[in-house]
């Protein structure tokens, strides 16, 4: 902790520009063509009550890339992705300063309503938590509730189509009127992603999907977070530096409610701007 | 790569199904608000003729007299209270020891069997007990016990020249059968919630007193009862709010005397048998029943207290 | 072991004794406990047993000597029971859903809350006579709607209870997952969060049906008992604890033999519904562990 206390104290002096990192859009190394911003955060600030979370966030989220949130445990990372679809104002209370912009509209002002901000962002939980009804329902809830479908066929089609981009269909698919809690943890969390994925979601959140999976569970999540990408914007928060350096093409690394650093993976895991940063992909972080 | 147009996000608006929901809901929680408010109001207005006529001394009033009609409410007062205290006094110990034998020393087998018996004799109505108690246990008290009783306590002098303990005439009936009967139906309720209460202690606690070397009495009176007093007192709050408001099962065994009690065995009246008992002959509109509702208020004043301290007792603990 | 005292090992054996002599008071309590209820109960069903026949479910109560049964008590407490359940029930689980999902800690919910509590254990025949002074009286005379009315005001405050401890133990996840699928506040509460619990609901409705079909003292004062067969709600109605009570206090063998048989009746059914809670609100907590 000596050691974050003090990098902590040089990190303003060290570097001013810092302000809105991603102000100018960064070609990154791996992607040879930068994605248009989907979310811009500007001047995000958090508070629990009197304790503020978040201070002055800044930062851009692009289209069909994962961007790995990282940090130490109560950095912000967590409240930052609660921030983006408006779960926080299910805390009584959290109150959110700033603008998030999807798409031009500022989906944190007041005037906007939370409910169908959530219908376009999805989210996924740290535990897996399917309902407790049938894999059928659990997938049908959404659509069922905003009404997407017309017949009970579009219907069949939609839970197949979910089931099979979650790659969760041919584990299934004979038993879609058994409980949802019958299944393995890995399969419950695919589960609740084909969830998210019924009402088509322009933006997926996840926090630490894998944290409560073994190995073999993590690996198919990862492998369905690399191909859900390709429709969706895709923010994960974790703990794991490593899966952080799997899944996202960028990282944006909060420090004791900051934003410290944020760019490129590969950039930030080999050659970070900040010696704090450094520190912690390290490890020699607190 | 192409980005899906989205459609805007609409604006916050007041939701009507949020909206239906949040009012009917709220207005459920108004109901029960509004019934308790509405019961005190209905009692204490129906009752007004009886406070207009006899003021305050309506509360101390000894005399209960339908033909001259003057009525005071300390007969039943009286025997609500000796018959609920003294039925407390009776299931208490025997509750607790219940409570303590399920927790500690019952074999493991029989605990949930047994733990299960007592929540269901919990269960039966009321005027099971009242039955048993005017067919079985009447006739007893008055072929056994009353005697055996007179006649071992007769030397504990009497309070005045007006109240002679355990002197009476063996009739069965009377303000201690009643308390037995009370004692008995509030039993099941208090060993099930002492058990709930001993049950809630952390197993962290027991072992720390038993790691000092005490044992099992020194750990329930050292550590646990201190560490859940305010809910074994709510616990027995809550059995003396059943025996205070209790009708059935002492209607069939007070005796129905509305007088000022001579004995712990004589018949008497608490304030819900009167009630009972007199309101066929109550007319509305006359001072008959303005009396009733009149004890209708006291008792309910007197419940909401007794009720009010235990739940604050149980709620205390289970915040902290 | 040799430096203990004398006066040590006195006390260790006092402790000790203490120890088993406060252990052996509590074995003897819960056996005179057991022994006594195992009597009433006994009593209870060697006495109703007699006098159970065919005609206890058929025919209604009668004079003494022309053989009569409890089928008009019995119909009318299924009635009452029936329609106070139906008032109560859903009234209860809104104060319910009320406290745990809405209300939370607010000031108002704490005493809606506190309120409830004190209804829950408030003195029946008091409710009785609040029904009579408000549903009796004004409506001219005695009747099963106002039967029912006052047991539905004894049984909204457990299930309301009972509601909301169980929704407090819907896990918050259940929760969280409709809401980030946009479900509105009435959704996420009718869609995943009452079907969550819906078993420990019904538990707790069930409880309240038990509750109130053994009670007594709220039916003197509302409707009252009718010996004739009578399936009018608008008129006084017959209950089985009304017939219990009116036939106990008679010289009539066959009707006391005919009120225990009706004590029993109530007694079993009250048993049967709180075993049938207890099997229906562990089905759920299998479901939820599965």
């Amino acid at each position: 902790m000596v050691a974050a206390m003090t990098t902590d104290t040089q990190q303003p002096a060290a570097r001013t520009p810092r302000t809105t990192p991603m102000a100018a859009p960064t070609v990154t190394a791996t992607n040879a063509t930068a994605k248009p911003t989907r979310i811009r955060l500007e001047h995000i600030n958090a508070f629990y009550g009197q304790k503020q979370a978040l201070f002055d966030v800044n930062l851009d989220i692009p289209d069909n890339t994962v961007t790995a949130f990282i940090g130490a445990s109560g950095c912000g990372k967590s409240t930052l992705l609660r921030c983006l679809n408006r779960m926080n104002d299910t805390i009584p209370s959290a109150r959110v300063e700033g603008a998030i912009r999807m798409d031009g509209t500022d989906i944190n002002s007041p005037e906007i309503d939370p409910v169908q901000v959530r219908t376009r962002i999805g989210m996924v939980f740290q535990k897996p938590n399917p309902f407790p009804m049938s894999i059928y329902d659990n997938i049908a809830y959404g659509p069922r509730t905003h009404k997407l479908y017309g017949s009970k066929a579009d219907l069949d089609e939609l839970v197949e189509k979910s089931l099979r981009r979650a790659a969760l269909w041919d584990e299934v698919k004979d038993r879609l009127n058994k409980s949802g809690l019958g299944l393995s943890g890995g399969q419950q969390q695919r589960l609740v992603i084909a969830r998210t994925l019924a009402v088509s979601p322009a933006v997926i959140l996840m926090d630490e999907p894998c944290s409560a999976l073994d190995p073999i569970a993590t690996a198919h999540i990862e492998a369905l977070i690399d191909q859900l990408r390709e429709h969706t914007c895709i923010v994960i928060v974790t703990h794991s530096m490593a899966q952080a350096a799997r899944v996202s093409q960028r990282t944006a690394f909060f420090h004791m409610g900051k934003l410290i650093e944020s760019g490129p993976t590969d950039q930030i895991f080999t050659m970070p701007k900040l010696d704090q940063t450094q520190d912690y992909i390290t490890g020699r972080f607190g | 790569m192409n980005t899906p147009a989205t459609p805007a996000i609409g604006t916050r608006k007041i939701h009507p199904a949020d909206t239906t929901f949040r009012l009917s809901l709220h207005a459920a929680g108004a109901v029960v608000v509004i019934v308790l408010l509405s019961i005190l109001a209905i009692m204490f207005m129906g009752g007004k003729l009886a406070f207009d006529t006899f003021g305050l001394g309506f509360i101390w009033g000894t005399e209960w007299n339908p033909v001259t009609q003057i009525y005071g409410a300390l007969p039943a007062i009286t025997g609500t209270l000796v018959t609920a205290i003294l039925a407390l006094c009776i299931a208490w110990p025997i509750g607790f020891g219940i409570a303590f034998f399920l927790t500690e020393t019952c074999p493991e087998k029989l605990r949930t069997p047994l733990g299960v018996a007592i929540e269901l004799l919990a269960a039966v109505p009321s005027i099971v007990y009242g039955m048993w108690g005017f067919f079985v246990l009447a006739p007893f008290m008055s072929e056994y016990v009353q005697p055996w009783l007179t006649s071992t306590f007769i030397w504990i002098p009497p309070i005045g020249d007006s109240f002679f303990w355990f002197t009476a005439p063996p009739i069965g009936v009377g303000m201690l059968t009643a308390a037995l009967i009370l004692a008995v139906m509030i039993l099941p309720f208090i060993a099930a919630t002492t058990r709930d209460v001993l049950l809630s202690t952390p197993q962290l606690l027991k072992d720390g007193a038993y790691a000092m070397g005490a044992t099992r009495w020194e750990a329930l009176t050292g550590v646990v009862i201190p560490a859940v007093r305010g809910s074994l007192f709510g616990a027995v709050f809550l059995g003396l709010g059943r025996a205070l408001g209790e009708t059935m099962a002492v209607v069939f065994v007070i005796g129905n005397a509305i007088r000022m009690p001579d004995s712990l065995m004589a018949p008497s009246a608490t304030i819900a048998s009167v009630v009972a008992n007199n309101f066929p002959e109550a007319e509305p509109g006359t001072l008959d029943l303005a009396v009733l509702l009149a004890l209708g208020f006291i008792l309910f004043v007197v419940s909401f207290g007794v009720l009010a301290v235990a739940r604050f007792l149980l709620r205390q603990e289970r915040m902290s | 072991m040799k430096q203990l005292t004398a006066a040590t090992r006195a006390r260790y054996f006092r402790r000790q004794l203490v120890d088993r002599v406060m252990g052996g008071l509590c074995i003897a309590a819960a056996g005179v406990g057991l022994i006594l209820l195992a009597l009433i109960l006994w009593m209870l069903f060697s006495n109703g047993l007699a006098g159970l026949t065919l005609d206890t479910f058929t025919k209604p109560m009668s004079q003494p000597g022309s053989g009569g049964g409890l089928a008009n008590a019995i119909i009318g407490s299924l009635l009452q029971v029936g329609v106070g359940a139906m008032i109560g029930a859903p009234l209860g689980m809104m104060v319910g859903v009320y406290l745990s999902e809405v209300g939370k800690e607010s000031r108002f919910a704490s005493i809606v809350r506190f309120v409830n509590d004190i209804l829950l254990s408030a003195p029946s025949v008091l409710i009785g006579l609040f029904v009579y002074q408000i549903a009796v009286l004004p409506f001219g005379g005695f009747s099963g709607v106002a039967g029912s009315i006052a047991l539905a005001l004894i049984a909204m405050p457990i299930v309301a209870r009972t509601t909301e401890d169980i929704l407090r133990l819907v896990p918050q996840a259940y929760r969280d997952g409709a809401i980030a699928l946009g479900s509105r506040e009435n959704e996420v509460v009718r869609k995943v969060v009452l079907p969550a619990a819906f078993g420990g609901i019904l538990t707790g409705i069930l409880l309240a049906v038990a509750r109130i079909a053994g009670e007594t003292a709220p039916l003197l004062f509302t409707s009252l008992g009718n010996d004739i067969w009578s399936t009018d709600m608008t008129q006084p109605m017959a209950s089985l604890p009304m017939a219990i009570v009116r036939y106990s206090n008679t010289p009539y063998p066959e009707w006391v033999s005919l009120a225990w048989t009706g004590a029993m009746l109530i007694t079993v059914g009250v048993l049967v519904l709180n075993i049938a809670s207890r099997f229906s609100y562990a089905a759920v907590a299998g479901k939820q562990g599965g």
